[in-house]
């Protein structure tokens, strides 16, 4: 099975799964993102038709939504808080030094598609400011030497 | 009988390294042959000492922290499964004073029980309000509500049964409750704790919530920045399925309520009641006009209470106790208790949950032990991106809701984010714009293009450009913001952005002279 029949055949189990339910766009792109890590645009049409959408509509919620990602992710994505509490410990002397050692800005990948940055406002950790995520795990009270300790031992860095 | 060991869950706590606590200890006290039971439970909310270790003494809780995993040896060395004497000694956690001096009536079981036990629920109060709820008419679990004088949590503090009321007695063939958990201000986190360490108690709020109006089906509109609070609230709403708290005939009563848990996808905006039906029905999260009201005409066009999970997680026990118990904590118009969030730059963050009328300055101070780097505190920002900057002349401000708006400032959801000296006013100013531009839904121009247009006149001011003419141009910009945006996203911006410019002028480059001539 070529990967773009394999695309087909998880979309369309995924929006089987979501389309009885009221209001199932959401459901539907959070599904496809967590199997494809974005939603790519040839899953469009298809979604789009299983729910009985336009094409303009689907495009337009998943280009309305920040978390929604249209392009492949790198292995790791980093979310790194820019909201007030994090300023207030020191956020963006952090997002200087993130920025540099990844040699991306936020939105871009390392070429060597280890890790993706994406600015996050709010994680919820203001307690333990400044914070960021990596995938589905929080760090808090980060500074720039356990920053490159844990990109370290995620690996491939830079 | 094995020693019950406790190590937080909670995604702070975990941020800071729990989970490697909670496997070293695990691990060394199978080295050591001894018998222990770990037990993950929510915070206490003393983030400062988090990750904590608690053992349970016939006198109570006893605390250890910050632990790290690399200390856990000598924990065991000093017996602390016993609750022995070590350098990271607290002493009962309950005795520890930022936490004795609280009133925690919705946090009542947070830290304490394991949260996704039923179990543990019901066995500290839990599902008693429901069970009240269950004999009582409609009508009256409304009024307990509103006797109460429960106002919404989330910030906009709309008095809770009057919401209630108007869905109960708007007739329809289908309702809905739904569960604003899109806690997206900074400083705030007070939601994501409740989610992660009594879900029980929301799932229960929103039941009565349910029966009270005639609603069969609840959604919690969760923000995907919370996947440990996703987690947890899953676990917990099947628990309640398989025991007959949630689903066709709830404990025999006949009655009928459904949950389920909805991601958001990281739009601020959709905190905003209307965006978030939006959002809900699978669309792009543009604010609606209001009227018709959510509670008339909400989520799919049917009748809907929208209430923050604060709210929610307070009616068990104002259902448990009735609406006088509740409404005895307080003063003024602002009653029962507000869970504050102490965040930024402070030596003590966490959560405080007190009954309103204390001051800022108490909260700042008495609890939060003054600025973490140990500098002065220069300004707090109160409510969010959205609430004003107060610099130091404002904090004997009593934190109620009134006292707050007579200043032209706001309490919000309760959170307090503070810095020190060493913050540029204009900077945040700016910040509060672009944040604004970020994450404007673009439904209203004021807002959509003049969040764009705040930063720039903000970085000409930054620059020196034309200081007098600019600030007046900033200050007119505002206005307009403030009296022609649909939402509080656009029409509160000028909160942070005035309040920088009006009391922190110096770092605008403005001397008084100069903005008066």
């Amino acid at each position: 099975m070529t990967e773009r029949d394999n695309m087909h055949s998880i979309v369309q189990e995924i929006t089987e799964r979501f389309k009885a339910k009221p209001g199932p766009l959401l459901p539907v792109l959070h599904a496809v993102q967590d199997a494809l890590g974005f939603v790519p645009a040839e899953c469009v049409p298809d979604i789009a038709s299983a729910l009985n959408l336009s094409r303009a509509e689907v495009h337009g919620v998943i280009s309305f939504y920040h978390y929604f990602r249209e392009t492949p992710p790198g292995k790791h994505t980093i979310h790194l808080c820019r909201a007030e509490s994090c300023q207030a410990m020191g956020a963006k002397q952090l997002e200087v030094h993130v920025k540099s050692r990844l040699g991306i800005d936020y939105h871009e990948t390392t070429a060597d598609g280890s890790f993706s940055l994406e600015p996050v406002y709010c994680l919820g950790n203001c307690a333990c400011s400044p914070a960021m995520q990596i995938d589905h795990d929080i760090y808090g009270r980060i500074t720039a030497e356990t920053f490159d300790e844990i990109v370290n031992e995620l690996g491939e860095s830079a | 009988m094995s020693q019950k060991i406790y190590v937080s869950a909670d995604s702070s706590a975990l941020s800071l390294g729990a989970e490697r606590v909670a496997v070293a200890i695990a691990k060394e006290a199978q080295q050591r042959g001894v018998e222990i039971e770990i037990i993950r439970n929510g915070s206490r909310g003393m983030y400062w000492l988090e990750p904590l270790v608690e053992v349970g003494t016939p006198a109570g809780r006893v605390a250890y922290g910050p632990v790290q995993a690399n200390v856990v040896k000598s924990l065991f060395d000093s017996n602390f499964t016993e609750g022995g004497t070590h350098p990271l000694s607290l002493g009962l956690t309950e005795e520890l004073p930022y936490f004795k001096r609280q009133t925690r009536l919705t946090f009542a079981r947070v830290g304490i029980t394991d949260p996704i036990s039923l179990q543990d629920y019901l066995d500290n109060e839990g599902y008693k309000g429901l069970m009240n709820a269950l004999r009582m008419d409609q009508a009256n679990i409304v009024k307990a509500v509103t006797d109460s004088g429960l106002r919404g949590r989330g910030g906009a503090a709309f008095p809770t049964g009057i919401k209630w009321n108007t869905v109960l007695n708007t007739p329809s063939d289908q309702k809905y409750i739904i569960c604003n958990a899109d806690e997206g201000d900074s400083g705030t986190f007070s939601d994501r704790m409740i989610m992660e360490g009594d879900p029980f108690v929301l799932i229960e709020g929103m039941t009565i919530a349910g029966i009270a109006v005639g609603a069969t089906q609840g959604y919690i509109y969760l923000r995907v920045e919370y996947p440990h609070a996703h987690k947890t609230l899953n676990a917990a709403i099947e628990k309640a399925y398989q025991a007959g708290y949630l689903g066709a005939d709830i404990q025999g009563s006949g009655k009928h309520f459904d949950l389920e848990v909805r991601l958001g996808a990281g739009a601020y905006v959709c905190g905003e009641e209307t965006s978030l039906m939006e959002s809900l029905e699978g669309k792009r999260g543009l604010v609606r006009f209001k009227p018709p009201l959510p509670a008339i005409k909400g989520l799919f066009g049917k009748p809907t209470v929208v209430n923050n999970v604060i709210s929610l997680a307070s009616v068990p026990i104002i259902l448990d106790k009735g609406g006088d118990y509740y409404r005895d904590f307080g003063l003024g118009r602002s009653r029962g208790t507000l869970p504050l969030q102490l965040a930024g730059n402070i030596k003590h963050p966490g959560l405080v949950e007190v009954a309103f009328g204390m001051t800022l300055r108490e909260l700042l101070y008495d609890f939060g032990g003054g600025s973490a780097t140990g500098r002065p505190i220069r300004a707090v920002q109160v409510g969010g991106p959205l609430g004003a900057y107060m610099p130091e002349s404002q904090f004997d401000t009593p934190l109620d809701y009134e006292a707050f708006a007579a200043i032209w400032t706001v309490l919000g959801h309760g959170g307090v984010v503070v810095f020190d000296d060493t913050v540029n006013m204009a900077e945040m100013a700016r910040y509060s714009m672009e944040f604004c531009a970020v994450e404007s839904c673009g439904k209203c121009t004021p807002c959509r293009i003049g969040s764009t247009r705040g930063v720039e006149v903000i970085e000409d001011i930054i620059n020196g450009r034309e200081l007098v003419k600019n600030v007046a141009l900033l200050r007119d910009l505002c206005n307009t913001l403030l009296n022609g945006s649909l939402c509080a996203l656009g029409g509160m911006t000028p909160y942070p952005v005035l309040s920088a410019l009006n009391h922190f002028s110096e770092d605008f480059g403005i001397d008084e002279n100069a903005e008066a001539a």
